[in-house]
């Protein structure tokens, strides 16, 4: 890009700008963080703070509130810990329950992408969390912002042997593509060492790293729990005799929309190959360049992956990557998902460990009255010397019990009245929603505060059809960003305004297809009546092992999408 | 904003009068205006005989009387300018003197001194008193044989050392040898009636001395014209609509701090940034009729107030003070009560006891503790203190808020002795007054709290909690004038999120320039507790250059939890970066050039 086409960009994309004139992502941080007279960080270091895993919000409750008090907003931090494929150890997560209650608002957010999330810091305690948050091994860099995002892997208990090989790949991945830049380490841990004399580089990214966010995920068949087909780069295992040999790649995933702007639209990753498992890294290296030269640095809205590729061709896309990889994908192996879902309970693994999946609703992790799941996971992590691990549905996998454990790890489930979780309705076990109210700036709707209401009142219609042991999956997002992947859910809502939701049908139970709108901005009453009649349909008249988004398709509530830019169509 | 003339039936003019005067007024400058009532005032003066009222006469040759005025809010200033006024009319030629003006040397060769001071504190005497009163109570003091004095003390008797800094000069003078013209008067905070009381005394005694008719005072310079167009006054306090009244402590906080804009519209009332408010409390309605349930009253019996009767109710309610306990009030009450127990707290030798005794307890308490059977109404409210208005430092600028007064006031609630408390005057303000209910106010002049005169000198303006409110009035002032000088607030109070008052107005200032940078202190959100002087203390150096620039340096709050460590702060610093051991008399320096002044209670 030449310096003249850099100013016109710096004068028509203000991220852009703020990226040029960042220094590798130092900006006015360090100044920031130190203003005693707001709670804020200046305006152009909110965009900056995102590369080192922390968004700007403000409780959106006491918004107005404040102001006629005379005060700003209530500003607070989201900070996003990266915890690649989703495995932790017992002692991160314990450091990671002290900080939400030294730091944070008492409650732990697992997020969609197999982060740990943090919600209500406040400005002068950012440094403190971020640094504890490195010292037990985990980090933030590179968890939002303008770069690869956590790399997500399928956390695969049972086939443990597998699980290893392709974490291990994920884990690779991830540290390949962390930014190199020193500013993370000047800011949040004083560590100048590491930079002392030598200028930064960014030998993948560049200085003004990507035009849009980026996402990976890898996959271990038949679970497509990470949604791979939602992200713009994934990687799907591929074994042979329970030894990993290589990976079919799909890129272009995508799901963030606006609204009102027909131009944006959900995009499914493509399948475009397979490489063995020893060229992964230069493969994702590669891609993650192609979009850094080619993707859309003038319009944030068209800026990811899904467009480049759609905007060129996907053939376009191949060549390219050939020619930079110097060879050819080979064609891709034959695969196969049946579920997007997490099983709950018990599980034996290969390796004579078990592990315990937990429904934890909307990925919340929080003291209450009746349900105290904080202290129970802290008890647990006090005792257990396997790992935890993180899935994708926003639940938590206590894993690699031993036998010898395993009877005091079911005491403390027991005991904390845990096990109630799993025997939630199999619709909300199926169910996800994202954070929105009151912290998230986008969120036009509730979401996660809302969704458990209208699963109150949607389960007697379920058990009313017959349909209990049914799973549906249903996904709520506050706006069309997609955190929750709302568009990949068999019934999915997205956000319009307080109260009013978009209802779209039709996606498959296995990621594989996106849904579509089938009323918009409709309220509680409105989303009951057009639901109950489809679901009550559904129990009647649906064919054997048919799934609610194939048949509200054949029944012919809503056309099945094919292509992204059919989803408006 | 236009100066509106009083309605014609309060002023000497006439229908006819009254109009040409207003329409004349209206169309000048606030510079003409100035200019006309001085000239016209020094014309008067010059060339009549007539008694000029309302006057204070700048500079006198020969004084024979001395008024010396020591005053920390400004009612010794006040009484002052009315017992000068007084002595005027008696064409006894009185001079007031400050102070913190006046040489010690200079009281050998006074023949008359009116003492007139006030105590705060733990019987402290006022800022610009001190020096005065250190050197008069050192050994260096003159003899003072041909001096006559009588004092006049000002205090509130809630608190121990009442009126001991009076006291202090009235027996000092005597020790130097100087001869009292009167006993000395001590004032509670109802002072008006005994304060009058003692000017009528005062000058009967030195009218017989002098001889009536005394030379008249023989004028050297131009008056300063010293009315106000309003008719109202402490006597005679303004309704003021409240217009609003908003929590500036967010969720969560454990202060309750109110922003309060009250209406001077039509009051005529006007002050500059550093005045007070005076405010007129009614007293809590369940407290009122708890002491009426304690004392077996209906709340309709009647007593006499001022030879006016009223409902006991409706006394207690308005008129009376009915919480803090006083010597004086107990002193009547243990008469009445003829109770062993409440005469030995008031012996000399129990002081401790009745200290102890009061602190955390109210008159229901004592109503309670020490019932007595058939007092009459009467006798009971003639044990108590007259309602007596309270004062709050103004948060606005009538410059950027014309016809409305602002208050930043901290509602004082907290339970002793099984009993939940409501200070009076805060909870009147916070729960009592809503759109149906104005609050009784009047304008307090504060001369010892003002922004420099020239609007280009930098200022440093020292603060925590409610005391934060003059320094709105005076950035709001400086913004409304374009003033250029530099500004510096340092603020304080416990918590960053929920009690930083007026933050969004600070930034705004601090991004339009006109603050010219803040530095807070928020206590609690940390463990070890952080207050404003350790971040003067961190910012010494700049603070001494300021200093050194001319600034003025502003305090305002408490003066034993935060102006005296502030104070501390300040020599320190001085010391430090000067390297001069004498700080003190920096310091001193400094309050006498008018560039450190407190507003400290």
């Amino acid at each position: 890009m030449t310096e003249a086409t850099q100013e016109q960009l710096n004068q028509r994309v203000p991220v852009e700008r703020i990226k040029d004139a960042s220094n590798y992502l130092r900006g006015t941080l360090v100044a920031s963080l130190q203003d005693p007279i707001t709670g804020a960080l200046a305006e152009d270091d909110t965009q900056l703070s995102k590369y080192h895993g922390i968004y700007q919000q403000d409780d959106r409750d006491l918004r107005d509130e404040r102001r006629k008090q005379k005060l700003e907003p209530h500003y607070q931090f989201l900070v996003r810990i990266r915890v690649p494929g989703g495995v932790c150890t017992p002692s991160q997560r314990l450091t990671i329950d002290r900080l939400a209650n030294q730091y944070c608002n008492h409650t732990i957010r697992l997020t969609t992408r197999q982060a740990f999330q943090f919600h209500g810091i406040l400005k002068r305690h950012l440094k403190s969390t971020i640094a504890d948050i490195n010292a037990t091994l985990l980090d933030t860099i590179a968890a939002c912002g303008d770069v690869n995002r956590n790399v997500m892997c399928t956390p695969n208990p049972e086939q443990s042997r597998l699980h290893a090989e392709v974490y291990e790949t994920a884990c690779k991945i991830n540290q390949h593509l962390t930014p190199n830049t020193t500013a993370y380490h000047e800011i949040w841990l004083d560590n100048t060492l590491v930079a002392s004399n030598k200028p930064d580089e960014e030998p993948i990214y560049g200085k003004h790293y990507l035009p849009r966010k980026f996402k990976i995920a890898v996959a271990i068949p038949p679970n497509n729990d990470v949604d791979i087909f939602a992200n713009d780069l994934g990687f799907i295992a591929i074994a042979e005799a329970d030894r990993l040999v290589g990976f079919n790649v799909t890129v272009g995933g995508g799901l963030s929309i606006t609204h009102g702007e027909p131009e944006t639209y959900p995009r499914l990753a493509d399948v475009i190959g397979y490489c063995p498992k020893d060229q992964v890294l230069k493969v994702a290296e590669e891609i993650v360049k192609i979009q850094r030269d080619f993707g859309d640095r003038t319009n944030r809205k068209h800026a990811r992956l899904k467009y480049t590729l759609d905007d060129r061709g996907i053939e376009w896309f191949k060549t390219e990557l050939n020619q930079r990889l110097g060879c050819s994908l080979e064609a891709p192996k034959v695969f196969a998902f049946t579920s997007t879902g997490d099983s709950y309970g018990w599980v034996a693994g290969l390796d004579n460990t078990w592990s315990y999946t937990l429904f934890i609703e909307n990925g919340r992790i929080a003291d209450t009255e009746n349900y105290r799941l904080m202290s129970a996971l802290r008890a647990i992590a006090e005792i257990h010397s396997g790992d935890f691990r993180l899935t994708a549905n926003q639940n938590l996998i206590i894993a690699q019990v031993s036998d010898a454990q395993k009877a005091a790890i079911d005491g403390l489930l027991q005991q904390y009245g845990l096990v109630k979780a799993n025997q939630h309705s199999v619709l909300r076990r199926n169910s996800m929603a994202c954070v929105a109210f009151p912290t998230c700036g986008l969120a036009m709707a509730e979401s996660e505060r809302y969704l458990p209401t209208l699963l109150d009142k949607l389960e007697p219609i379920i058990n009313a059809a017959g349909l209990e042991n049914e799973p549906i999956v249903l996904r709520m997002t506050g706006c069309p960003n997609g955190c929750a992947r709302s568009v990949l859910g068999e019934i999915g809502f997205i956000g319009k305004a307080p109260g009013k939701y978009n209802l779209y049908l039709g996606a498959n139970f296995t990621g594989q297809r996106l849904n579509k709108l089938y009323r918009e901005n409709i309220n509680e009453a409105q989303i009951l009546a057009e639901l109950t009649p489809i679901i009550q349909r559904y129990a009647k008249e649906r064919q054997a092992d048919e799934r609610f988004g194939d048949f509200v398709i054949r029944t012919g509530y809503v056309n099945a999408v094919t292509a992204g830019k059919d989803f408006h169509a | 904003m236009p100066i509106l003339l009083p309605g014609a039936e309060q002023t000497p003019l006439n229908a006819e009068q009254h109009r040409t005067a207003q329409q004349l007024i209206v169309g000048l400058s606030p510079e003409q205006l100035a200019w006309f009532a001085g000239y016209m005032t020094a014309q008067i003066v010059n060339n009549s005989t007539l008694p000029v009222n309302d006057l204070t006469i700048a500079e006198k040759h020969d004084a024979q009387i001395t008024i010396l005025v020591g005053s920390q809010t400004g009612n010794s200033s006040a009484l002052a300018l009315q017992i000068q006024t007084l002595a005027n009319k008696r064409s006894l030629n009185a001079v007031i003197q400050h102070m913190e003006d006046y040489p010690l040397t200079q009281l050998k060769s006074a023949q008359f001194v009116l003492v007139i001071v006030s105590t705060y504190g733990e019987g402290e005497p006022p800022d610009n008193a001190k020096e005065l009163y250190e050197q008069l109570l050192s050994k260096r003091a003159p003899s003072l044989n041909q001096t006559h004095f009588a004092v006049l003390a000002l205090g509130d008797s809630s608190y121990e050392f009442f009126c001991k800094t009076g006291a202090d000069f009235d027996q000092r003078l005597a020790e130097l040898g100087a001869t009292r013209i009167l006993p000395r008067v001590d004032c509670d905070v109802d002072y008006e009636a005994s304060a009058e009381a003692w000017m009528e005394d005062v000058l009967n005694a030195l009218s017989s001395r002098l001889g009536a008719g005394a030379q008249q005072s023989a004028i050297s310079a131009v008056p300063v014209f010293k009315t106000t167009a309003s008719s109202y006054s402490r006597k005679n306090p303004f309704s003021a609509p409240l217009l609003e009244k908003i929590i500036l402590n967010g969720r969560g906080s454990i202060k309750e701090t109110y922003h309060i804009e009250l209406s001077l519209e039509n009051s005529g009332l006007s002050y500059a940034p550093g005045d007070a408010l005076g405010v007129y409390p009614s007293n809590a309605p369940k407290l009122v009729d708890a002491l009426l349930q304690a004392l077996h009253f209906s709340s309709a019996e009647a007593v006499v107030i001022d030879a006016k009767q009223r409902a006991i109710g409706d006394a207690l309610l308005h008129h009376y003070e009915i919480t803090t306990i006083t010597r004086p009030m107990l002193q009547k009450y243990a008469t009445l009560a003829k109770l062993e127990a409440l005469h030995q707290l008031l012996d000399d030798g129990h002081k401790e006891a009745f200290n102890v005794y009061c602190y955390g307890r109210d008159i229901i308490d004592l109503v309670t503790d020490f019932s007595v059977r058939h007092i009459s109404p009467q006798a009971f409210v003639d044990c108590l203190r007259k309602q007596s208005p309270r004062l709050y430092s103004i948060a606005s600028s009538l410059k950027r808020h014309p016809d409305e007064v602002h208050l930043t006031v901290a509602a004082v609630r907290y339970e002793t002795y099984g009993r939940r408390r409501k200070g009076v005057a805060s909870t009147f303000l916070a729960d009592s007054v809503d759109e149906n209910h104005p609050v009784p106010v009047y304008i307090h002049h504060n001369n010892n709290f003002k922004l420099p005169n020239d609007p280009a000198a930098p200022i440093i303006m020292i603060g925590s909690g409610t005391s934060i409110a003059p320094f709105r009035a005076f950035i709001e002032e400086r913004e409304a004038m374009g003033a250029t000088g530099k500004n510096w607030l340092f603020f304080g109070d416990q918590h960053f999120t929920t009690d930083f008052l007026y933050q969004t107005e600070w930034q705004r200032y601090l991004k339009k320039g006109v603050l010219t940078r803040m530095d807070v202190a928020f206590s609690r959100d940390q463990e070890q507790k952080i207050y404003v002087q350790q971040r003067m203390q961190e910012r010494a150096k700049e603070l001494y250059a300021w200093l050194e620039n001319g600034a003025t340096v502003y305090v305002c709050g408490d003066e034993k939890r935060m102006a005296q460590d502030v104070h501390t702060a300040l020599q320190t610093i001085v010391a430090a970066e000067s390297g001069n051991k004498d700080s003190a008399a920096y310091l001193t320096l400094l309050q006498k050039q008018k560039r450190y002044q407190r507003d400290v209670y």
